[in-house]
């Protein structure tokens, strides 16, 4: 369980994560998004004890990280952007190291070591030195350093960047199983990788927690309402006039007019797309003009993503300007 | 901290550096015991000592460069952040480790008497007091190497700012015969002195105001004792620059004397320089 309060990180001037509050329990992959310099990276730094708040707090497992540093970082796992590897050594070596310094030893150390290599896979590299290992493999270590102790939380900056993609696609796979056990947060700012990972989405951007829920709710209750393609055979007067009539329309647009054929693209208001689709197919064929083509186009997340994060900077400027 | 002192002990066996100190440290011994006690046929250990103490100079950066900078630099310092270990047993743990390291050499070097005091007359308790003190001289600058090796991620500069620090305080007493014994000398010494406090409490707190302000007020008084009585400050220089000497607490004890002051000055150095490198560590997280 992860819980952070009104975090807030300054860096002389620059605030990079400002007021930051959210609380994750429970297993499963979260994600946490945002473009770059959005603050993703300090507040993993933060959330892990690798870099001190200037204001707020953050829990885990019930431990703050400033207070209890040693019961909280005993109970998180935590995988740096660039994984913090002794490239001298074999993974067995170093898994060795990170073992003992949470505090595991003995034969109890002996099964971590052994059943995190096995959940990660890197039980044929175990010998080689990490100088030796691509750069999958090296990522790989990393994530199974950050499994040991067994911590309830995870948290992995940027798990998959600088991967081939089938690098990526085998970290996405690992990251998902290890997300049915634990609580793992990983950050990204490549939208499909969380869409697909996660069970639910942090959209931070500026230093701001801009949204927080599960990909298809952030879909239904963030997306633009979306836009209908028409196609039908009748001129566009007709065919506006009959949609006029339906309730719930933003707007239409012509797109295309002739006396035999128009095409138009109606805004939709909100509410359900679907039944609003299904009362311009009721008004145009209870008119008897054809409907060639109906087409549905929901705003994908990464529209909401773009609105989200692009719209803030006005918002920021405008509180720096109050401030000043 | 037994994680952090064994890993770096195995790290520093793995590689080639705690054999290329070792007998760097032993060679030079030897070549030493030769000149003296074999060649010119003098029965006292501890003159083998004061002549090796110089390659402090050159080993103590090369061991120490890399212990705290090379963690920056290929960012395992972030693990070691995030892991249950708290700063202090960071620094603890490596220190020792050092410090083993140095023991092992050290060993070898405690042999020697005995070996020499089988053909003559030796008179050990000098002998095993200035080894006692070498390795307090060693601790010393270990902990001061390791603080150098904390302030920049560049191993190479690590090393070369260490060899300039442990060189100059090498050569300090012989340079203070040279400096200004004039109160207007002492303090433009006291006022350099001052700035570089003042830049170290700025660099390690990150607030310039508590730096300036700090540098502001000694410089003020210094400015005051220089108007009401200059006199008083007359050779303070030269007299600052061998206090500030390791080495020459060192010879001391090769001359024939136990001296406690020297311990707890060797102790206190070594305490303060861990802490300031503790200090410099916390100081990454904060800023």
């Amino acid at each position: 369980m992860l819980q952070v309060e009104n975090l807030t990180k300054r860096y002389g001037a620059v605030l990079a994560v400002d007021g930051l509050s959210f609380e994750i329990a429970g297993a499963g992959v979260y994600g946490f998004l945002g473009p770059n310099g959005a603050g993703k990276s300090t507040t993993m730094n933060i959330m892990t004890g690798c870099l001190s708040a200037t204001a707020g707090t953050v829990k885990i497992s019930g431990y703050d990280i400033y207070e209890n540093p040693r019961e909280a970082k005993k109970r998180v796992g935590y995988l740096p952007e660039q994984p913090p590897l002794y490239l001298g050594e074999t993974p067995e070596e170093y898994l060795r190291f990170v073992g003992e310094a949470k505090g595991v030893r003995g034969a109890e150390l002996k099964r971590q070591i052994a059943a995190v290599i096995d959940e990660t896979g890197i039980g044929d590299m175990r010998r080689r030195r990490i100088s030796a290992l691509s750069k999958g493999y090296r990522q790989r270590v990393g994530i199974a350093q950050a499994l040991l102790g067994e911590p309830d939380t995870v948290i992995l900056d940027e798990p998959t960047v600088g991967l081939d993609p089938i690098q990526i696609l085998e970290i996405r796979a690992l990251i998902a199983q290890l997300g049915e056990s634990r609580t793992v947060l990983i950050s990204s700012h490549i939208l499909s990788e969380v869409q697909t990972m996660c069970s639910k989405i942090l959209i931070i951007s500026h230093g701001r927690l801009v949204a927080f829920d599960a990909p298809d709710a952030l879909e239904a209750r963030l997306a633009s309402p979306g836009e209908i393609s028409v196609t039908a055979e009748t001129d566009a007067a007709d065919a506006k006039a009959l949609i006029a009539e339906i309730p719930g329309i933003a707007g239409v647009t012509v797109v295309s007019d002739s006396p035999e054929r128009c095409r138009l693209t109606v805004e939709a208001g909100g509410g359900d797309i679907y039944a609003l689709s299904k009362k311009i197919f009721l008004a145009f064929a209870g008119s008897g003009a054809a409907l060639c083509e109906l087409g549905v186009k929901k705003a994908s997340l990464e529209e909401i993503f773009l609105e989200l994060t692009e719209k803030e900077p006005e918002t920021v400027v405008g509180e720096e300007a109050e401030s000043a | 901290m037994t994680a952090i002192f064994t890993h770096e002990l195995r790290s520093y066996f793995h590689t080639l550096t705690a054999w290329l100190f070792a007998a760097f440290l032993l060679c030079f011994v030897g070549i030493g015991a030769m000149l003296y006690n074999i060649q010119a046929a003098v029965s006292n250990f501890e003159y083998v000592l004061s002549f090796g103490c110089l390659v402090f100079v050159v080993i103590v950066p090369i061991l120490t460069m890399r212990v705290l900078a090379e963690e920056r630099r290929q960012k395992t310092d972030q693990l070691l952040y995030s892991l249950p270990v708290s700063t202090v047993e960071v620094v603890l743990g490596k220190y020792a480790a050092l410090i083993v390291l140095y023991l092992v050499p050290l060993a070898i070097i405690c042999v020697y008497p005995l070996i020499f005091a089988r053909f003559g007359e030796v008179y050990l308790p000098t002998s095993y007091g200035s080894i006692f003190a070498f390795f307090l001289l060693g601790a010393a600058l270990l902990a001061v190497g390791m603080f150098v090796s904390s302030l920049t991620e560049n191993q190479g500069l690590a090393a070369g700012v260490g060899i300039a620090l442990i060189l100059f305080n090498y050569y300090s007493v012989s340079l203070s015969e040279y400096v200004s014994t004039s109160p207007v000398g002492s303090v433009i010494a006291l006022l350099v002195l001052i700035c570089a406090l003042g830049l170290i409490i700025k660099y390690l707190t990150g607030s310039g105001a508590l730096g300036y302000w700090a540098a502001l007020i000694l410089a003020f008084a210094v400015a005051v004792t220089y108007i009401v009585s200059g006199e008083a400050l007359e050779g303070l220089l030269p007299e600052i620059m061998s206090a500030l000497s390791l080495f020459e607490r060192f010879y001391v004890f090769v001359n024939g004397v136990f001296d406690l002051k020297a311990v707890v000055f060797y102790l206190s150095v070594t305490g303060f320089f861990l802490f300031l490198t503790v200090q410099s560590l916390e100081k990454r997280r904060y800023n």
